[in-house]
């Protein structure tokens, strides 16, 4: 399908050589139900952990292999792109995926069985089935950011929904209207600081996100004259939605399927969060005379143009272009040529958070090198200030 | 009654109807909103990087 643009007289064609490839960001519910069917072939227990395989495995070496891709809508045909409104229903379909793949999931935690699982699942198979499930919830999440960021008011109630299987619904508040504001500042829980480890930052940004999120929305209701302890507060409606699933699935599954279904939360909100930490990693925007932060511009994140992660994620990782136009859908995002790049896509990025030493020996002359030497400049983990000043010094 | 344009993503705060959603009833003027309120839709920029729409017009042309 090809858009056309008139400029001057000229006419502008581009086709969207990625258009249909959004579908598989629809199918990624389903990762956890391939684990079935491989499951069924090799009567594994290894089987069950096909989802977080898919994400840190799959997805990465996919990555290496098929390499970047940073073709860029022309600026003409952007107003167009974004109104096709295939790619919003693409985004739409996640959801009923994702419900319907959490409910077969919670019916196997439940004890239940199915053609090719003769038995009920033991507890190693049902941890993986949950990490699986909890791959999804994580993305999940990212389908919500994708819909949250949106003007339409439907669409940041599918936010909502997307981020009921984590219990995460006042991440559509937070990131917004707090995590966009404070972006690479000392101020901000959801942007990992150099020489912060992801382990560190975990406890800091999901405590840290949750009070902005409450604060927010209590400074809302202040203005408002009214209580904020209302179903009208955006936190609590969101929380709503989570307490409708799970105390659904609990009802038809039994109370025992409550554990997993903890595991599988924490499991998306952890890879949620582990994004969140290499987004921004020390990257530090400088105050400017009036007291404020400069603008947030595309040199403070961090940009991937690996095309698995891409198709995965809705174009998160032309995050730099997310930054300055917020509202934007995913399928206009542009690569900014000159903003920083990370070695590999944000899935492999992950990996390699998984082991501190790795990460900083692959991140921190990058965040110097972006500042040319100047350590001042990159928001720097107070932990680790000292240190970092001793080793980069001169 | 005057409307005042985020320069980020374009919403419209429009003196005469204000945002009550936000706390800003009907005909609560621009002047009066705190100066650290940030766009609704975007939420990157605030209540003093707002234009009087003319003049973002302006700039446009």
């Amino acid at each position: 399908m090809t858009i056309e643009a008139t400029v001057d007289g000229t006419v502008i064609q581009w086709r969207d050589r990625k258009r249909y490839l959004w579908v598989i960001g629809a199918i990624v519910p389903l990762i956890p139900i391939s684990a079935w069917g491989i499951h069924a072939l090799t009567g594994s227990t290894a089987a069950w952990y096909f989802g977080p395989f898919f994400v840190f495995v799959i997805v990465p070496i996919v990555d290496l292999l098929v390499g970047r891709d940073g073709e860029n809508p022309p600026e003409e045909v952007l107003a167009e792109l974004e109104d096709d409104r295939y790619y919003r229903w693409v985004t739409y379909a996640f959801i009923p995926a994702q419900v319907a793949g959490l409910i077969w999931g919670a019916y196997l935690l439940g004890g239940g069985t199915l053609p090719g699982i003769a038995e009920p699942l033991g507890v190693a198979a049902k941890i993986g089935l949950a990490l699986s499930l909890g791959m999804v919830a994580g993305i999940g999440i990212n389908t919500a950011h994708e819909l949250g960021h949106k003007k339409e008011e439907y669409e940041r109630w599918f936010a909502r929904a997307a981020l009921a299987q984590t219990f995460y619904g006042h991440f559509f508040i937070e990131h917004n209207r707090g995590h966009h504001v404070r972006v690479a500042t000392p101020d901000d829980p959801a942007s990992g600081r150099l020489g912060e480890t992801v382990w560190e930052f975990m406890p800091r940004t999901v405590v840290g996100s949750l009070r902005s999120a409450w604060d927010l929305e209590k400074k809302r209701f202040a203005r408002l004259k009214t209580s904020h302890w209302s179903i009208k507060n955006d936190v609590l409606n969101a929380w709503a939605f989570s307490i409708v699933l799970w105390g659904g699935l609990t009802i038809a599954f039994g109370w025992e399927i409550l554990p997993y279904l903890v595991l599988q939360a924490v499991a998306g909100i952890w890879l949620l969060e582990s994004v969140n930490y290499l987004e921004h990693y020390g990257m530090k925007r400088k105050r400017v005379e009036s007291g404020r932060y400069e603008r947030v511009n595309p040199s403070h994140s961090w940009n991937s143009n690996n095309i698995g992660t891409n198709v995965l994620l809705y174009h998160l990782q032309r995050h730099s272009d997310h930054h300055a136009n917020p509202t934007r859908r995913y399928q206009a995002l542009r690569d900014f040529k000159d903003a920083p790049v990370l070695p590999t896509g944000y899935a492999g990025m992950i990996v390699l958070s998984w082991v501190p030493q790795i990460w900083r020996s692959v991140m921190d002359h990058k965040v110097l090198d972006h500042y040319d030497g100047d350590l001042t400049l990159a928001n720097v983990h107070p932990r680790t200030a000292a240190k970092y000043e001793r080793k980069y010094a001169s | 009654m005057s409307r005042f344009i985020c320069p980020s993503c374009e919403y419209v705060y429009d003196e005469s109807t204000g945002n009550p959603r936000e706390g800003w009833p009907a005909g609560t003027p621009f002047a009066e909103i705190d100066a650290d309120w940030t766009c609704p839709d975007c939420g990157v920029r605030e209540q003093v990087d707002f234009l009087p729409i003319e003049q973002h017009e302006k700039e446009l042309s």
